[in-house]
């Protein structure tokens, strides 16, 4: 088990404070295939939830990833600029997309732990 | 996110119209095949290692595809070659045997119904057409029949393409005849004791063959070329990309009923003989628009464009002049794995067709930078008669 939070859109978030980690789950590089292509926020950009904030290509498909929280970014992973593979590689580690800063409180009731998220993946397959 | 969703609801409604399958469909789920329709049937667009590093295989060593969902149509009798020179722009008459011809069905209109592969064997014509469209393919030439030609939807038949630097070696040390074939001819030879109609042809800009074999034959066929030194399974996403780069035409996308053959760069498949001033000049749909268009020039043209950026720029997306003014689109566009960088191919009008124009293509509201150039983006490695 890990400590990381789930949204049914198949991102995660590791918080840390008022400090939440990004990415997209194992579940979704791998319906994604091999992305080729990372389009990051820029830092000091501040969003919303459910604003678009992430832009990704894999071989087969477009996507936007949204943000989960209300917050400001602080922080984005530059390296997947020339090296988008790390996400298909490590996505849940290297593969991480941006740190933002939360400016509301959080309700975590509103997230899926671990197992309740590998519950909805098998529900899908 | 987006992807998977619509992955799923897809796959679902396709399951619920009882999508069709390839006599190979087992072997593709035993091998980790994910599966997604694709013209009616579903079909591996990729097994466990993923498109990239099945598309860097198949243009360093050899891949397997499974493309019998294509439609495989045998024409025969007296009249055929000349029956079938009514819809197509190609010299069949003097087609010898064994020799292979890259052509399209046209429209009255000159416009591309179809874009397919002819080889003939002795007295019959094999026609190789696009999924998507043969049963379209098939009520025309029915529609058009005449007496003395017999057309047979060979239903029955799988097809399967191996290409690759390393195709040849790998067929030749179990059916040695195939070192005869040179590209863009056919023959009938045994592979492993299955019978099977092999041509040297495909479409991935590399060295290769296309082989036909009945249904009842893919299984073992895929299974023998499967343990080849060299080769792996590759699916239809990396298709895809390896004809990209290879600047080959996808119909529905690159070209289509509203695209004439000179417009897509295609006229090198128009023999002198059905030309104007040819002993068979004309005489096919669209023959008047085609001929003018060869003569005179067409009003826009396929080109190939690069990306400055490494955001790919796909299907449908705009191209700008600097003005501003819409100038084109492009038809289709990705990554290409073996450019390392996004590629795409567009119809331009003449004034910005020109290698090394700079345009810019509408990207999710942004503007990105692009180049027009030359196709393909990598060079065809095809086993030209010498």
């Amino acid at each position: 088990m890990t400590d990381l939070k789930f949204t049914a859109d198949h991102e995660w978030a590791r918080l840390d404070g008022d400090i939440a980690t990004i990415g997209i789950t194992d579940y979704a590089q791998d319906q994604l295939g091999d992305l080729v292509y990372v389009e990051l926020p820029e830092t000091g950009l501040n969003v919303t939830a459910g604003q678009e904030v992430v832009v990704i290509e894999s071989v087969k498909a477009a996507g936007d990833i949204k943000s989960p929280f209300n917050g400001t970014i602080i922080e984005v992973n530059e390296r997947l600029g020339e090296e988008p593979e790390k996400v298909n590689e490590d996505p849940t580690g290297e593969g991480w997309f941006y740190r933002i800063q939360l400016s509301s409180d959080v309700d975590l009731d509103s997230f899926m732990d671990e197992s309740a998220y590998q519950n909805l993946v098998s529900s899908l397959d | 996110m987006f992807a998977p969703k619509e992955t799923d609801q897809t796959n679902r409604l396709c399951h619920s119209r009882h999508v069709k399958h390839t006599p190979l469909n087992d072997l593709h789920h035993e091998l980790g095949a994910k599966m997604a329709p694709f013209a009616g049937y579903e079909m591996p667009i990729h097994y466990t290692g993923g498109i990239i590093s099945e598309h860097h295989h198949v243009r360093s060593r050899a891949g397997l595809f499974d493309v019998s969902h294509m439609g495989q149509i045998r024409v025969g009798g007296k009249q055929a070659g000349a029956w079938l020179e009514t819809l197509l722009p190609a010299d069949l008459i003097n087609l010898e045997a064994g020799a292979q011809r890259y052509s399209f069905l046209t429209s009255d209109s000159g416009g591309i119904l179809d874009d397919l592969m002819v080889y003939r064997l002795e007295d019959e014509y094999c026609l190789v057409v696009n999924a998507a469209n043969k049963e379209a393919d098939l009520s025309l030439l029915q529609e058009r029949l005449t007496t003395g030609v017999f057309v047979d939807p060979r239903q029955d038949f799988a097809l399967l393409a191996l290409q690759g630097p390393q195709a040849a070696a790998a067929l030749e040390s179990i059916a040695p005849a195939v070192k005869h074939l040179t590209f863009m001819t056919a023959s009938e030879i045994r592979i492993a004791g299955i019978e099977c109609c092999v041509t040297r042809s495909g479409y991935t800009g590399e060295d290769g063959f296309e082989i036909s074999t009945h249904e009842t034959s893919a299984l073992d066929l895929a299974s023998v070329l499967l343990a080849l030194d060299s080769v792996e399974p590759s699916g239809l996403g990396a298709r895809d990309t390896l004809r990209l780069e290879a600047g080959l035409c996808l119909h529905g996308n690159d070209i289509g009923p509203r695209t004439s053959p000179v417009e897509a760069g295609l006229s090198w498949a128009i023999p002198a003989s059905r030309r104007s001033g040819g002993v068979r000049a004309g005489a096919f749909p669209g023959a008047e628009r085609i001929l003018k268009e060869i003569e005179h020039g067409p009003s826009q043209k396929r080109v190939g464009i690069r990306p400055i950026g490494k955001a790919p720029v796909r299907a449908h997306a705009p191209l700008l002049a600097p003005n501003n003014t819409l100038v084109g689109e492009v038809t289709s566009g990705g990554f290409g794995p073996s450019v390392g960088a996004p590629i795409a191919m567009a119809y331009l009008p003449s004034t910005f067709a020109e290698p090394g124009t700079t345009l810019e293509a509408q990207v999710r509201n942004k503007a990105l930078p692009v180049t027009v150039c030359r196709l393909p983006f990598v060079p065809h490695r095809y086993h030209q008669k010498t």
